[in-house]
């Protein structure tokens, strides 16, 4: 681990300790520090600013409700907040009961997001994957992510085999893991 | 990747919850007892979170944050509310003095008793010293051999290629037969209050067994040295977690560092 990484997970931690004593400033600058990676998220998926604006205030009260659901010494709170923005805003587009209780969500090896400069080169890698995989690959993956669809669901969908449906999303994730351990 | 590869592509797809049915079913039977495919899956999901920053750009509105903050206020509000009716409904008992000196009595009981156990305790040390001293020419050469890597005073090193900073390292030296096993760490990142990194063994076959727990020290450096193992266990690979300063039985995922046999 990098020492601005660890510097950054020292950061949350601390503010996250704060806001478990009642710091309101510290609920506020953790929004500061995440609430575009969570709009973001949830905007990619909901595709409404309203409904993305009600998960980004969902999420941050839930965090506010509960901050030990967070634990620094399973993951970095960037992505946490991202996978847990990501169910929520798929419940919802499903219009389903919430599947996954917060504390159950554990994220690791994945770049902390603290920083926006960091934040800005890994989205550019990131999209830098995505553009260089094959069409196919990428809507398997992007279906599964950002619309929620289960890989039978994606296969009736595109007309593709089972089989090669869970193999273009193993092989998209792999590709991303890949471009971040170079 | 880690994990069984006949699980590879199922784990994939229940990291971004899109495994159904009966494959779903078979799959979580199978991790609740196979701890590399659940450090797999929490690796996959970790490579799912990658995909959220192909959405960065949007901001929210600015009414946001102040919509937030005003509701956080309020439950805030509304919790020393409650918290104020709950002591104005149970109002303080004012203790007589006499519980004050049963209190203070009780404690000096105490005390005498923990000084007495105490010196039974240094008895039963000096007994133990002077058994140790009769192998005391085995143990002075183990020293001199182990000193350079277990003394506070020396120097630790670490080489690493001219472009790469230090990266937390560390190095198991396990002699099988003997169940010895020496564990040395540099440049591990500090941890939390009350969280250390514990160390497992992972045997050829079965679940992994603790091998001993250790804070670094400013430095990033720490040891562990001949933790009770059982006899004769054949290690495939150990790895290091981290855990509560009491420790745990059984590993608390994600696995933070790992290695196999060179």
């Amino acid at each position: 681990m990098s020492s601005p990484e660890r510097q950054s997970i020292s950061s949350d931690l601390a503010t996250v300790t704060a806001m478990k004593s009642g710091d309101q400033s510290a609920m506020a600058e953790l929004y500061d520090r995440y609430s575009s990676v969570v709009y973001a998220v949830a905007l990619r998926i909901l595709g409404d600013t309203m409904a993305a604006e009600d998960i980004l205030q969902e999420v941050f009260l839930q965090l506010w409700r509960n901050p030990s659901a967070f634990d620094a010494a399973r993951g970095s709170l960037g992505p946490w907040l991202a996978v847990i923005t990501r169910n929520r805003a798929i419940d919802a587009l499903r219009k389903r009961k919430p599947e996954t209780d917060i504390e159950e969500v554990i994220v690791s090896v994945a770049p902390d997001l603290a920083g926006q400069a960091d934040r800005s080169r890994a989205a550019e890698r990131v999209r830098g994957v995505l553009s260089a995989m094959p069409s196919p690959q990428r809507s398997a993956l992007e279906m599964a992510y950002f619309e929620g669809l289960s890989h039978s669901e994606i296969a009736t969908k595109t007309g593709e085999p089972l089989g090669t449906i869970k193999t273009r999303i193993r092989a998209g994730l792999m590709a991303l893991r890949k471009a971040f351990q170079t | 990747m880690s994990g069984h590869e006949q699980y590879g592509e199922d784990l994939a797809l229940y990291a971004l919850n899109a495994l159904a049915g009966d494959d779903r079913t078979k799959l979580e039977q199978h991790l609740a007892s196979c701890s590399e495919c659940r450090l797999e899956l929490e690796q996959l999901r970790g490579d799912g979170a990658l995909l959220t920053l192909s959405t960065l750009g949007p901001k929210p509105p600015a009414r946001s944050r102040q919509r937030l903050l005003d509701d956080v206020a309020k439950e805030s509000a509304q919790v020393v509310r409650q918290t104020t009716m709950q002591q104005t409904s149970h109002p303080r008992v004012a203790w007589p003095r006499l519980l004050g000196w049963i209190a203070a009595a009780a404690m000096s009981v105490f005390v005498v008793l923990l000084w007495k156990e105490n010196t039974v305790l240094r008895q039963s040390l000096a007994v133990v010293s002077d058994q140790s001293m009769q192998t005391s020419k085995e143990l002075e050469e183990l020293r001199r051999v182990a000193a350079p890597i277990l003394s506070p005073q020396a120097q630790r090193i670490t080489l690493v290629s001219m472009k790469t900073a230090p990266q937390p390292q560390g190095k198991a030296f396990y002699l099988r037969n003997r169940s010895n096993l020496v564990f040395v760490a540099n440049n591990m990142p500090s941890l939390p209050p009350q969280k250390a990194y514990e160390l497992w063994l992972i045997p050829m076959q079965g679940a992994p067994m603790p091998a001993g727990m250790f804070k670094p020290d400013a430095r990033g450096s720490a040891t562990v040295v001949n933790p009770p193992i059982p006899a004769g266990t054949q290690a495939k690979a150990f790895a290091i977690t981290i855990e509560n300063e009491a420790g745990s039985s059984t590993p608390t995922m994600p696995i933070v560092m790992m290695g196999t046999g060179e």
